[in-house]
């Protein structure tokens, strides 16, 4: 097998752009992924969201990024991606999560983010149909917006191919090859990969592909469902998220939007954590989404569902990615953790972990990539605002 | 309100096989205009009734939308009704519904009261079956002998599943699935028989939507969303009709040969005035019959392989009555722009491609397509994936005629008794017997020659190996048998003859004719009794008629003498014809329909260009191009081109797309299928959370 300056392990929402951006680089990249084709871990499982809007400057750079990528994908590689730059909303009915968010806002505003708060009547014109009983307000953020994984994915692999980057596909990671402390090879049930750099984008799996080079990375996947409807006429611009906790103790926040093709797609952080790699359907799903849907409003009760499904949230402790060069193994990079916020931070960590590899340093400023380190304090308390 | 005095001419007045009743009118609106349904009726065939066939515009490319499998199972029959989009096909008429057709996306209604929520209801059950057909019932009817509380679920308003389409005899054998018993004659004795057994209830209208991980299945009951916990789960949903990609499938006027039967064996329309037929197995062949009974001009029949798939008798039947079978044709395209409008077929080399030259062109408003069926078993799959105790029971396991599921029920039913711990006898012999009523038609025989010296005998034309016994048992000498005790083979004519006809009436082949040499020696006339099960208009008393052989050749005429019939037994009735001496051993029925020479052959588009996933029209051309470049990931295929993405879930084009795998010579093997998921069906959000509105009564009854 011909050497590879890096191999990428993982074809999904971090990996392909870490291999389109670092072939961008002239770099000659290899992807190994266990699935069939890319897209088919939990990229597809994303419902689409990008947003900006973040607590945490890191994140909010990446996503800057990838927002600037997503944004701008039909003019700069001719692929429709289902863009709809229809912004994001958290509309607010309790004080506590009106102070949640006006807390963060200045941090916000610092960064360059187009973001305000505003009053119940201009929430109501963006959402509409709005329960306004009780509605105080909330986050409007117009230059977030959405776009389908799936067709991302997609394109990424075409745009990689054509920049010679190679895929081995069914190819799962059994070993990682050191000698004196340089990462030489990677290894899978079929091949040995020559290589001088190896990125860990392996998701919800980064921990166990890290321990095949003695790095405990703590990455603790956790599993969220989601859904999808049958396509209706627009009438919802921006993807809106609901941080109030739902009745009955199933579910704290939830999230929604209407995709570029019309169907509304839904998710919801369930209230217990279900720690693991189960991806199998419950039952129970459905009804509690579909009651906070109906609640929030009413008119979506003739809202058909097409399908559910469930995906991985590799989570870090502090709900910040892990991403750069660890002190050791040489050759190792990290570009994992994504916490849920994979599909949307992917064109950032790419482009960074692109030029980190290629020129030493990431695309952002040194000091705030630094804050994403493998060797940061995880229990310093500062965690994200808005996991 | 108006409702009187509207043309109705596509519904069926008077059939030769099916008692019609008087039904209640029921007004709704379609697209502003005021028409009627009987009560109960689906929203498709009420349109169909009034001769709408066309119920919409696909949202991608603006094309003509209409109805494709009337099960439920394909999504192409959306309509608007009541401001909310729903399957024509699975949605009675209700009282003044506002119907409209759907016209690119539909728009939420803007209803914007507060909801109020009820709990979903939670049930827990031995053993759930899904599915009222015959394999489900009969399931069913076994844990209910033995007092096992059992819920069976099905998505029809009434049960019987296929069997309510099945005009015809059934074949099988008599003592154990109801041999020359007709089908919907099956379907209420097996219903009542489940009614009266306590453990057991039933609930109709109910489509089972999925199963989870928790290992709960959720029901969809008339409109009230139910979560059932089974201790055992046995799958019998039966099977979905496979298709064909070609140019001009998805045009309306194409639809499947089971959802023909629907309309006009459930439903009683005439949704057509002349039709083709694509496809030579049962289903196909029995469809054309169905057609012809129903007052259809069957103008042909096409069949890929050299020979018909299906029974020898159902396709000597057809040929009898004046319908063309063409072998080793295939279609090339079906014509028009907003509906068929005409055919075209060419003869196929082995590869099943059409030879250039060959084509014959045919005006016809509908296409029927028959080839083949695929079992609905991702419930099945996902139960197994999900580690509940699941069975499968019918077409869910394996797809074979009705006869073989109603025994496979029988069977399976009592495996589960077992199962739950309880003594059940299950007769060694039962494996074989089901496995010999699921077989296919064996090899076809020379005919035996007709007995010399002999003044009166029946001629059996049943020279094919079929799982078939009826004749066996109804003639009252025992005179015709089976030299070797098998149901599958021949049956043969040993003994004495009272020419009684009972074993004309009572073959479900209708392939018995009985000849009495003696009936006129003065004329040379000799008398045959031939069966005929359709109305007795067709039969010109006292004039001529047509006579053909088994192969639906002109033999020559015949004087119709008298028709006897018994309609309390069997609405087949006998006809007794007057034939000259010459003709009596040829002669094995009366013709029907004269054939039609081919309309001017039609020139035909691109071969790739077709739509094969209906759902998101995602074209033959585009698939083909991603597995040339490599792609062997199906769910690749979703995601870069949409195909299977769509409301039907990839049930209808999942086959297509792994058949053009296997033509690109890509064995199954390095094919990874589309993930299942739930749920089967779409389901509204408001009757997935318990939200009252969904639940009011969907009553059809006057206000």
């Amino acid at each position: 097998m011909q050497s590879h300056d890096v191999i990428v392990i993982g074809a999904g929402s971090v990996g392909l752009p870490c291999a389109f951006y670092l072939a961008e680089e002239g770099l000659r990249v290899a992807v190994l992924e266990k699935n069939s084709s890319v897209g088919q871990g939990e990229n597809k499982a994303a419902i689409g969201g990008a947003r900006a809007t973040h607590s945490n400057p890191a994140k909010i750079r990446l996503c800057q990024e990838s927002l600037d990528a997503f944004s701008t994908w039909r003019e700069s590689h001719g692929d429709d991606v289902g863009w709809k730059g229809g912004g994001y909303c958290f509309p607010v009915y309790r004080e506590e999560e009106e102070k949640t968010l006006k807390d963060i806002l200045p941090l916000q505003k610092k960064y360059d983010l187009d973001i305000d708060w505003v009053g119940p009547n201009r929430i109501k014109d963006i959402i509409p149909g709005i329960n306004p009983a009780g509605l105080r307000g909330g986050t409007y953020s117009p230059g977030d917006g959405q776009v389908s994984p799936l067709m991302v994915a997609s394109s990424y692999q075409r745009l990689c191919e054509a920049r010679g980057v190679k895929f081995f596909f069914e190819e799962e990671v059994t070993g990682i090859v050191i000698n004196s402390g340089r990462i030489t090879a990677v290894r899978t049930g079929k091949e040995t990969y020559p290589c001088q750099v190896v990125v860990n984008a392996a998701g919800p799996y980064a921990r166990e592909v890290g321990l095949m080079c003695g790095l405990d990375i703590p990455v603790v996947p956790d599993s969220h469902e989601a859904g999808i409807s049958a396509p209706v006429e627009q009438f919802l611009q921006p993807l809106v998220v609901d941080l109030r906790p739902g009745p009955a103790g199933k579910s704290s926040n939830f999230y929604f939007g209407q995709n570029s093709e019309g169907r509304f797609i839904f998710c919801y952080t369930p209230a217990e954590i279900l720690v693991g790699t189960d991806k199998r359907s419950t039952s129970e799903f459905a009804s509690v989404i579909g009651r906070r849907l109906i609640e929030l409003i009413p008119r979506l009760r003739n809202l058909l569902i097409r399908r559910c499904w469930r995906g991985l949230y590799p989570m870090t402790p502090d709900g910040v990615p892990i991403l750069g060069k660890p002190s050791e193994p040489e050759g190792l990079v990290l570009a994992a953790g994504t916490c849920g916020q994979g599909f949307m931070m992917g064109p950032g960590v790419g482009r960074n972990i692109a030029k980190l590899i290629a020129t030493g340093r990431p695309l952002m400023e040194q000091d705030i990539f630094d804050t994403m380190s493998f060797h940061r304090d995880f229990t310093s308390g500062k965690a994200e605002a808005l996991r | 309100m108006r409702t009187e005095g509207m043309p109705a001419s596509s519904r069926i007045a008077t059939h030769p096989v099916i008692d019609i009743a008087e039904k209640r009118r029921v007004p709704f609106v379609f697209n502003g205009t005021h028409l009627w349904a009987e009560e109960g009726e689906m929203i498709s065939s009420a349109l169909f009734a009034h001769g709408i066939h066309q119920f919409g515009h696909h949202p991608a490319d603006g094309s003509p939308q209409g109805i494709f499998c009337v099960n439920g199972q394909c999504s192409q029959c959306l309509v608007i009704a009541d401001g909310i989009p729903v399957k024509a096909c699975m949605t009675a008429v209700r009282w003044d519904m506002d119907v409209r057709s759907c016209e690119g996306l539909p728009s939420l209604p803007e209803s914007d009261s507060p909801v109020s929520f009820e709990d979903i209801r939670q049930v827990e059950t031995q053993v759930l079956v899904i599915g009222g057909g015959p394999a489900g019932i009969c399931a069913a009817i076994e844990l209910g002998r033995q007092g096992i509380e059992c819920l069976l679920v099905d998505d029809k308003p009434s049960l019987g599943g296929k069997l309510t389409l099945q005009t015809h005899s059934f074949f099988g054998s008599r003592s154990d699935c109801f041999a020359g018993t007709r089908g919907i004659r099956i379907a209420e004795l097996l219903s009542s028989e489940l009614a009266g057994l306590s453990s057991v209830e039933v609930w109709s209208d109910s489509l089972a939507v999925g199963v989870f991980s928790d290992r709960k299945v959720g029901v969809l009951r008339s409109g009230e969303y139910v979560l059932v916990s089974p201790r055992v789960l046995l799958v019998a949903c039966g099977a979905r009709e496979k298709t064909l990609g070609f140019p001009g499938c998805d045009l309306p006027g194409v639809y499947g040969a089971g959802a023909f039967q629907t309309l006009v064996n459930r439903d009683l329309i005439r949704p057509s005035e002349r039709l083709f037929v694509v496809g030579g197995g049962n289903v196909g062949l029995i469809g054309s019959y169905h057609a012809l009974q129903a007052g259809i001009e069957v103008v042909g029949l096409c069949e890929a392989l050299p020979q018909c798939s299906g029974y020898k008798v159902h396709e000597d039947k057809i040929r009898r009555l004046g319908v063309p079978v063409f072998t080793s044709h295939t279609v090339v395209q079906a014509h028009g722009s907003e509906h068929v409008e005409g055919i075209t077929i060419a003869r196929c080399d082995e590869n099943f491609k059409a030879i250039d030259g060959t084509e014959k062109s045919f005006d016809v408003d509908t296409v029927l397509i028959a080839v083949g069926l695929s079992p609905v078993n991702e419930l099945l799959l996902q139960a197994k994936a999900f580690g509940m105790e699941v069975h499968a029971a019918g077409d869910s396991e394996e797809i074979a005629e009705a006869s073989a599921a109603i025994f496979s029920g029988k069977l399976i039913g009592r495996r589960i008794v077992r199962s739950l711990g309880i003594e059940c006898d299950i007769p060694p012999e039962w494996d074989g017997l089901a496995a010999i009523l699921r077989s296919k038609p064996g090899p076809a025989h020379e005919q035996e020659a007709p007995p010399r010296g002999l003044r009166r005998f029946p001629i059996v034309r049943c020279a094919q190996e079929i799982p078939c016994d009826p004749c066996t048992k109804v003639c009252p000498k025992k005179a015709i048998v089976f030299e070797d005790d098998s149901i599958m083979s021949v049956p043969v004519f040993r003994g004495e003859c009272l020419a009684c006809g009972r074993c004309v009436a009572g073959c479900p082949g209708l392939a018995i004719v009985t000849v009495e040499l003696d009936y006129d020696p003065e004329e040379k006339l000799a008398l045959l009794t031939v069966p005929f099960e359709f109305s007795e208009e067709k039969l010109p008393r006292e004039k001529t008629v047509v006579t053909v052989d088994s192969d639906g050749r002109q033999v020559g005429e015949g004087r119709v003498a008298a028709v006897k019939s018994n309609p309390a037994r069997s609405k087949c009735r006998q006809v007794l014809l007057e034939v000259p001496y010459g003709d009596a051993l040829s002669v094995a029925g009366i013709r029907l329909q004269d054939e039609q020479a081919p309309a001017a052959p039609r020139t035909s588009t691109g071969e790739e260009g077709f739509v094969v996933c209906r759902c998101e029209r995602v074209r033959k051309s585009e698939i083909l191009e991603q597995i040339r470049a490599g792609v062997r990931d199906m769910n690749q295929l979703k995601a870069v081109l949409r195909a299977g993405l769509g409301a039907c879930g990839g049930k209808t084009c999942r086959e297509l797309i792994a058949g053009m795998f296997r033509e690109e010579g890509i064995p199954a093997s390095q094919v990874t299928p589309f993930t299942l998921r739930p749920f089967e069906a779409e389901v509204a959000l408001g009757a997935l959370t318990g939200s009252r509105d969904a639940k009011e009564s969907r009553s059809n009854t006057e206000p």
